[in-house]
């Protein structure tokens, strides 16, 4: 997945000012930043629900898989019919066999049969992804997809997620949880009213710090990274 | 619209799963319908009317001396309100007050004395009394109509009891015959008898007296004639005019099939915008419209699946409606294919409106408040007939109705039903012209206000 001087605009006002970024398969990449930063303007047009005013977004011609950050579910269905229905309109060949697939993968096998609306959050977003999943996408786009969960429900998110990258799945996540970019994302993307400021590993963020705010740089990883901000004048 | 197929089979295991909305769809149709046959089939009650008289028994209207025929009130009034007797004025207050009955009417005990007295020197003013409870205008105003109508009736029919009287009397005058007076025949010569006997004993008498007499005889001749003029006259007097109706134009049809149309289209109207503009606005509340139009289905093929819903949900609720009709007023079942067509035409413009709607908004509730919004003045409108209101008005209430499907359905299901009535053709065309306007308006929305 690759963009390149990506620039989006509402109005008079840039929300992205010539982004530029590439995941490769397996990847596992963070979009941080404050609100407005941009996260999920940047998101949407990876995923083509936006169009970039300039700039170009490509890949190597896989689907690419989108879950946004409320659950884009019908909670009047069932788990199973909601699965059923997307994976029909997905043009699945056996849409019955990709059910069972992702009844297993989210391990919700057991609560097919439920309606959504009675589900906890967690195990709604983990239909939400499953939904996403279900384009067999070379590149997985989550928008901040642990909001709302609890830490046993995240846990158990982030090991789905991983094991996904682990197949080879290159997974973009926006998340407004500092800890967990340094702790999933292999590489992390920092935006800040709409530019790019960083794009790196967390350990090679902290090093950045260091030359420049040394007590915050061995702190938690959101005290070096609202350091890094602050030196850049956000 | 291989997708479309598969959001239609959602929406309807949406909708089976909402147990109220369910419930309102085939309730409310079954209610509509036999509300509407209930109201065409039993036609309009009688009000209740306290009836109290106080007129003395046998006494008689006297016109110059002579008593006329019994008026027969009671019975005159009873036939037209369902009269309740009462045994003075206070209980007639009381049914009044609690409501019991609509008014009371009192014939005080001197009332015939006054008409009576209306051919002497001394003339008084006949009057009953009426009692009313004018707890809303509404009430008022019908308590007004129907007892001015009721006395115009009596007005009239002792007006031509007296004109008929009146008459024959001239007859006696102009042709002779007899009269009874106090138990007793008396004979009256009549004008025409006496000008004929004078004519014969005309030449029996000295020429010095015939230029007399012949005036005299011609006097007689002249009243007979004129007198013969006279009787249609007092007729007239009863009711000098008279009412031609002549229908020139509107193919009216017959009030109970109107009313079935009113409540077929009504009930077709809320069902189908409702339902379409509800669900359009469902897939951006769930959060799966950019799902959706991320290469699922395109714009074009959501929008033809919601009003594919409308379409479905409305014909088979209206159908049923006008099945349910049936047995209170039987409609003609040959004519169910030009239902069919007319529901069709008139659900899909219908649905593309509330495509419209749906795509503007984010929210069901919102939704549905702003289709009550629209659609219930709209329908008002439709129905306010030429007439009602002034010719600036109503030309502008003609051009904004016709901006909106719900009088070419009315029209169109008007058609399909009343076999006398006018052609459905152009309901019809109205209903393409606007299902493609709003369509084309429901994408312009869609694009305008889809975006993340």
């Amino acid at each position: 997945m690759r963009a390149t001087g990506v620039v989006k605009r509402f109005g008079e006002r840039e929300a992205l000012k010539g982004v530029s970024f590439e995941a490769g398969a397996g990847e596992l990449v963070a979009i941080i930043g404050p609100n407005g930063a941009g996260k999920t303007t940047l998101l949407s047009i990876l995923a083509g629900i936006a169009k970039p005013d300039a700039g170009e977004v490509g890949g190597d011609g896989g689907a690419v898989g989108w879950v946004p950050q409320q659950a884009a579910l019908y909670r009047r269905l069932t788990v199973e019919e909601n699965l059923l229905l997307f994976a029909r309109l997905e043009g699945h060949e056996d849409p019955r066999a990709s059910v069972e697939e992702m009844l297993e993968l989210t391990g919700l096998r057991e609560r097919r049969g439920e309606i959504v609306a009675r589900l906890s959050g967690g195990n709604q977003q983990r239909i939400n992804i499953a939904i996403g999943l279900l384009s067999q996408p070379a590149v997985l786009l989550l928008d901040e997809p642990s909001v709302g969960l609890d830490p046993r429900q995240r846990a158990r998110l982030w090991e789905f997620v991983s094991s996904l990258a682990g197949g080879g799945t290159t997974v973009i996540f926006s998340t407004h949880d500092i800890q967990e970019a340094e702790r999933y994302g292999g590489r992390v993307l920092v935006l800040a009213d709409g530019e790019s400021l960083f794009d790196g590993s967390a350990e090679e963020l902290r090093e950045a710090v260091r030359s420049e705010a040394p007590e915050s740089a061995d702190r938690d990883f959101e005290t070096a990274f609202v350091a890094y901000l602050q030196h850049r004048g956000h | 619209m291989r997708g479309a197929r598969w959001l239609l089979l959602k929406d309807l295991q949406i909708l089976r799963r909402s147990p109220l909305q369910a419930v309102l769809l085939v309730a409310y149709p079954i209610l509509i319908a036999v509300l509407v046959g209930f109201a065409i089939s039993r036609g309009p009650e009688d009000p209740r009317v306290a009836f109290l008289n106080e007129v003395p028994p046998n006494t008689r209207i006297n016109v110059g001396g002579a008593e006329l025929p019994k008026a027969n009130v009671k019975k005159q009034v009873c036939e037209r309100v369902e009269c309740v007797f009462v045994k003075d004025r206070a209980e007639a207050e009381e049914r009044v007050e609690s409501g019991d009955v609509l008014a009371a009417l009192i014939l005080p005990a001197n009332l015939v004395n006054r008409i009576n007295s209306l051919s002497t020197l001394t003339p008084g003013v006949p009057e009953v009394e009426v009692l009313v409870n004018e707890e809303n205008a509404v009430k008022a105003e019908l308590v007004d109509d129907r007892i001015t109508t009721l006395l115009a009736e009596a007005n009239l029919r002792i007006a031509r009891r007296i004109g008929n009287e009146g008459g024959r009397y001239l007859g006696l005058i102009v042709n002779g015959g007899q009269f009874q007076v106090l138990g007793e025949t008396v004979p009256i010569l009549g004008l025409r008898t006496a000008a004929r006997i004078l004519e014969q004993v005309t030449p029996a008498l000295p020429p010095k007296l015939r230029p007399a007499l012949a005036e005299v005889t011609e006097f007689a001749s002249q009243a007979r004639d004129n007198l013969d003029v006279a009787k249609p006259l007092i007729d007239r007097l009863a009711q000098p005019i008279a009412v031609n109706k002549v229908v020139v134009g509107g193919d009216s049809p017959p009030l109970e099939i109107f009313a079935i149309a009113v409540a077929a289209t009504l009930t077709l109207a809320f069902i189908v915008v409702l339902l379409v503009a509800g669900s359009l606005a469902l897939e951006r509340e769930e959060n799966a419209f950019p799902r959706l139009t991320r290469g699922l289905v395109s714009g074009g093929a959501l929008l033809g699946e919601k009003v594919l819903l409308g379409v479905v949900v409305g014909l088979v609720v209206t159908l049923l409606m006008l099945f349910g009709m049936q047995v209170f007023s039987p409609l003609d079942l040959g004519r169910v294919p030009l239902w069919l067509l007319a529901i069709f035409f008139s659900a899909g413009a219908l649905g593309a409106a509330g495509a419209a709607l749906g795509a503007a908004a984010r929210e069901v509730r919102a939704v549905s408040l702003l289709a009550f919004m629209v659609t219930l003045p709209v329908a008002f409108l439709s129905l306010v007939p030429s007439g009602a209101v002034g010719p600036g008005v109503f030309d502008a209430i003609r051009l904004f109705t016709a901006l909106f499907p719900f009088k070419p359905a009315l029209q169109a299901i008007t058609a399909a039903l009343d076999e006398a009535g006018p052609g459905i053709g152009g309901p019809l065309a109205h209903l393409a012209v606007l299902f493609v306007a709003y369509l084309a308006i429901a994408r312009l929305a869609l694009r305008r206000f889809a975006t993340v």
